[in-house]
């Protein structure tokens, strides 16, 4: 937190006049304008695909099904710069459709280049949480609403779409909070948004305090998104009332509709999972990567490995504890720590990077461009996405054991490592994981605060990318969505279960 | 925990070679391929261990004043006279041995002796060979805020070349004229692009037909793809737009490595290096010991091409700054 108040101190440098003016000036409205318009055609995209690939999945008699789903959580592993690498890459007189098939594609750029590498690597945090929702629904509603005589088109609108609510925002929020986080894929698409704009200002103003400003309405703003999401779902009651036992949905029959359906699938992986891989392969295969170059992937993939590693153990390690207290706690404070580490995830990683710069060159020189405060970045980060998983576990582990394991004598600690430990384990893993890709692809935390010469695969794709090094970038590329996509599988079993 | 413990076997092993080899810090402002290969060569040679903290000059140079007297940099080397200027004048920077410039020729000789220049270069225009016809080019880089030039002209407002040229224009044709270019450019559609070589791309793809960039960087292109679809030419002799510019290299002052910092210098002003800014880079060598390479305009036709500007004059990047940001570029 002390970094951020110190953004505070910093933009306050300025006087309260030029403040205002700055603030208002018209080149901040137009980010301002800027990052909801990115906001607005992300979410549609992402729910326009999301939605319906999900229902297809959960309540149809398609086939496929589990590959289906699969592959539309893959694209978490592209991260948004790769993406927008990819749709860059293709297009143009020199792109790889041009080179290969003598196909000239237009290159993307600006808003819509932008929005689409983000919402086509952002959707799956709606299709997951769309696709739960499904799977979790009481159709007997349904069923109740067509005996009362509802077309099954009004059923969707008036009965489903409505139970879908809490999870829509829920990824609705996850998407707004990427986007406004998103650095790699703007400056790549060259569409000014806050991140980018902060950046801009840090890395060409000799005042300071511009760039602390900007970070701040940033920050305004997500935490505005994360209250509102708060209010919105308020509330409303969403749980079956009363007894009896929830209805599974009698699957859909496709039937002429398949191909229609197979069209939709293909046309949306294709494009998120196909056009990036095309890109990838296409690149190593017109420009080969010598064995000097080889060496130099795999040693930055060890060395991206080498501090992720530690980096996700110690966010997994720390995730117990935190949600212990944050649910068992008497003590408000424990409450308000779990809290504190959701607003962490929603600080745009630029803005909290550029805090812990600025903090530990005045305050703490000693960490100033250490591994140490990098991992602390990444733990501020990603501490609440290691948090999800741990905290569903803790819910379901019976409470009767630990206190049969106390009433037989065990300590408080003992009884909690040896039967509720054991029980949450796998959930720990999923913590894990999902920090270790989050710390495998980051980018601008680990550009601003990572010791010189550390440099990891993310800020090397970039790099390259940003000097136009396409074929260069490839292998980089590669490589971090090969490794990420292993972790996909893991997340799936996880999510599969909690399904079950 | 075998993993880990090979994990802290490993960052332990690596703490302790570099706490006991001659270790380097050094900000470079210049893109990896064109100061990375040479500096690898430094460390072959000399068993230094230079760690590399690469950024864009403006960003570093903000970053060792932000820094002042903890900085862990030694030395800085940045793409542009501009930006070393700026730290000069700031007193961020000690100054250098006399012996340092031996090879130098006299007029790139820095006041102070605060920072040393390692290579020159040329502002030019780079245009689309499909789409430009040679009658269409412009005289001026002042003729590009023509309607004829509406929506066609790339340029890169955060490189620190684009950034020292509008310096140079400050400097020679006042304030006034400056911004009202700035200006002028913005209303006609100018695209912005993060450097020079994304501008070569963005030309060859067809985004673009015009971009303003450093002269080598088409140079090297055209050697590893000669059909690219892409040339470069000065405007009239003497326009702003040819700035004629160097890279240089500064002590920082709180550095506690001078001595190694000169002997690093002293490589860069090495016949070996200077030809590899000339025949890999396609830069200018700075010293007189080494030829150009033939793939550049010569020597002569450069130096008629450039205004007459001080490069010393133009360490102002912080109006520069300020000016880009005011009309809204940055």
């Amino acid at each position: 937190m002390l970094p951020l108040v110190y953004l505070v101190v910093r933009a306050l440098e300025l006087d309260v006049a030029t403040l205002l003016e700055l603030a208002t000036r018209s080149r901040n409205v137009r980010l301002l304008g800027n990052t909801a318009a990115l906001a607005g055609l992300v979410l549609t995209g992402g729910t326009l695909i999301a939605v319906p690939l999900a229902w297809l999945v959960t309540r149809t008699d398609m086939r496929g099904r589990r590959i289906v789903t699969w592959l539309a959580v893959t694209p978490l592993a592209v991260p948004g710069y790769v993406m927008a690498y990819a749709l860059l890459g293709l297009g143009g007189y020199q792109g790889v459709m041009m080179r290969l098939f003598d196909v000239l594609v237009p290159r993307p750029s600006g808003l819509w280049g932008a929005a689409a590498a983000l919402t086509l690597y952002t959707f799956p945090y709606i299709f997951l949480n769309v696709r739960s929702a499904l799977l979790g629904l009481d159709t007997s509603l349904e069923e109740s609403a067509r005996c009362l005589g509802l077309r099954p088109a009004r059923v969707v609108w008036r009965v489903v779409l409505p139970q879908l609510r809490p999870a829509l925002l829920a990824g609705w929020l996850v998407v707004a909070l990427y986007v406004l986080g998103d650095f790699g894929a703007v400056a790549l698409m060259r569409f000014e948004t806050f991140s980018f704009a902060i950046y801009t200002q840090y890395s060409s103003a000799f005042d300071r305090s511009n760039a602390a400003l900007l970070s701040l309405m940033l920050l305004v703003i997500t935490t505005a998104l994360v209250a509102l999401e708060l209010r919105l779902l308020g509330r409303r009651r969403y749980a079956r009332v009363g007894k009896g036992v929830g209805r599974q949905a009698a699957p859909e029959r496709l039937g002429r509709w398949a191909p229609v359906a197979w069209l939709f699938v293909a046309a949306s992986l294709g494009a998120a999972i196909g056009l990036p891989l095309l890109t990838l392969v296409g690149w190593i295969a017109l420009v080969p990567p010598g064995l000097g170059q080889l060496r130099d992937v795999v040693g930055t993939f060890l060395g991206t490995a080498m501090l992720a590693v530690p980096a996700a153990v110690l966010t997994a390690v720390l995730a117990v504890p935190v949600a212990v207290a944050g649910l068992r706690s008497r003590w408000i404070g424990g409450r308000l720590l779990e809290r504190l580490v959701y607003l962490g995830y929603a600080v745009p990683p630029v803005a909290l990077a550029l805090a812990l710069v600025m903090f530990a060159i005045r305050f703490a020189p000693g960490a100033y461009q250490t591994f140490p405060l990098l991992v602390f970045a990444y733990l501020i980060s990603f501490l609440a996405l290691a948090i999800g998983p741990v905290r569903s576990g803790l819910l379901q582990v019976n409470p009767r054991m630990e206190e049969t394991a106390r009433s037989l004598g065990r300590g408080r600690f003992m009884a909690f490592a040896q039967v509720v430990l054991p029980s949450i384990y796998r959930n720990v893993l999923a913590g894990g994981a999902l920090a270790l890709m989050a710390v495998m692809k980051e980018l601008p935390m680990t550009y601003l605060l990572a010791p010189s010469g550390y440099r990891n695969l993310a800020v090397r794709v970039f790099g390259l990318t940003n000097e136009a090094m396409m074929a260069a970038a490839a292998p980089f590329a590669l490589a971090i969505v090969l490794f990420s996509s292993l972790f996909v599988g893991l997340l799936l079993t996880y999510e599969g279960r909690r399904d079950g | 925990m075998k993993l880990t413990k090979a994990i802290a076997t490993t960052l332990l092993l690596g703490a302790l070679t570099t706490s006991l080899a001659q270790s380097l810090t050094l900000y470079v402002g210049r893109g990896e391929a064109l100061a990375g290969p040479i500096i690898e060569r430094f460390e072959a040679e000399t068993g230094i261990d230079v760690v590399v903290r690469y950024g864009s000059t403006a960003e570093l140079a903000v970053l060792i004043t932000e820094e002042g007297a903890a900085s862990p940099a030694d030395g800085f080397w940045a793409q542009d006279a501009g930006a070393l200027g700026a730290l000069a004048a700031a007193g961020l920077l000690a100054p250098v041995p006399d012996e340092l410039y031996a090879d130098v020729a006299a007029k790139h000789r820095v006041p102070g002796n605060l920072w040393v220049p390692v290579s020159a270069r040329n502002r030019t225009l780079i245009y689309s060979t499909d789409r430009v016809d040679e009658a269409d080019l412009p005289q001026s880089v002042f003729d590009l805020a023509d309607p004829r030039y509406r929506g066609r002209v790339a340029w890169a407002p955060t490189n620190a070349s684009f950034q020292s040229f509008v310096t140079a224009m400050r400097v020679t044709h006042g304030e006034e004229v400056a911004e009202r270019w700035l200006r002028d450019m913005i209303a006609n559609g100018a695209k912005a692009y993060s450097n020079n070589n994304s501008q070569l791309d963005a030309v060859a793809s067809g985004e673009v037909d015009f971009g303003l960039v450093n002269n080598y960087y088409l140079l090297r292109r055209l050697e590893e793809q000669p059909d690219f679809p892409v040339a470069q030419t000065f405007f009239a002799d003497g326009d702003i737009g040819n700035l004629a510019n160097v890279t240089g290299i500064g002590v920082v002052a709180a550095s506690d490595q001078q001595e190694t910092m000169h002997r690093f210098i002293a490589f860069l002003l090495s016949e070996e290096a200077q030809r590899f800014f000339t025949n890999d880079n396609h830069e200018y060598p700075i010293t007189t010991t080494v030829a150009p390479h033939p793939s550049l305009v010569s020597n002569d036709e450069a130096v008629r091409a450039a205004p007459e500007v001080d490069l010393g004059a133009i360490d102002d990047l912080e109006g520069t700054l300020e000016l880009l940001r005011e009309v809204g570029l940055l």
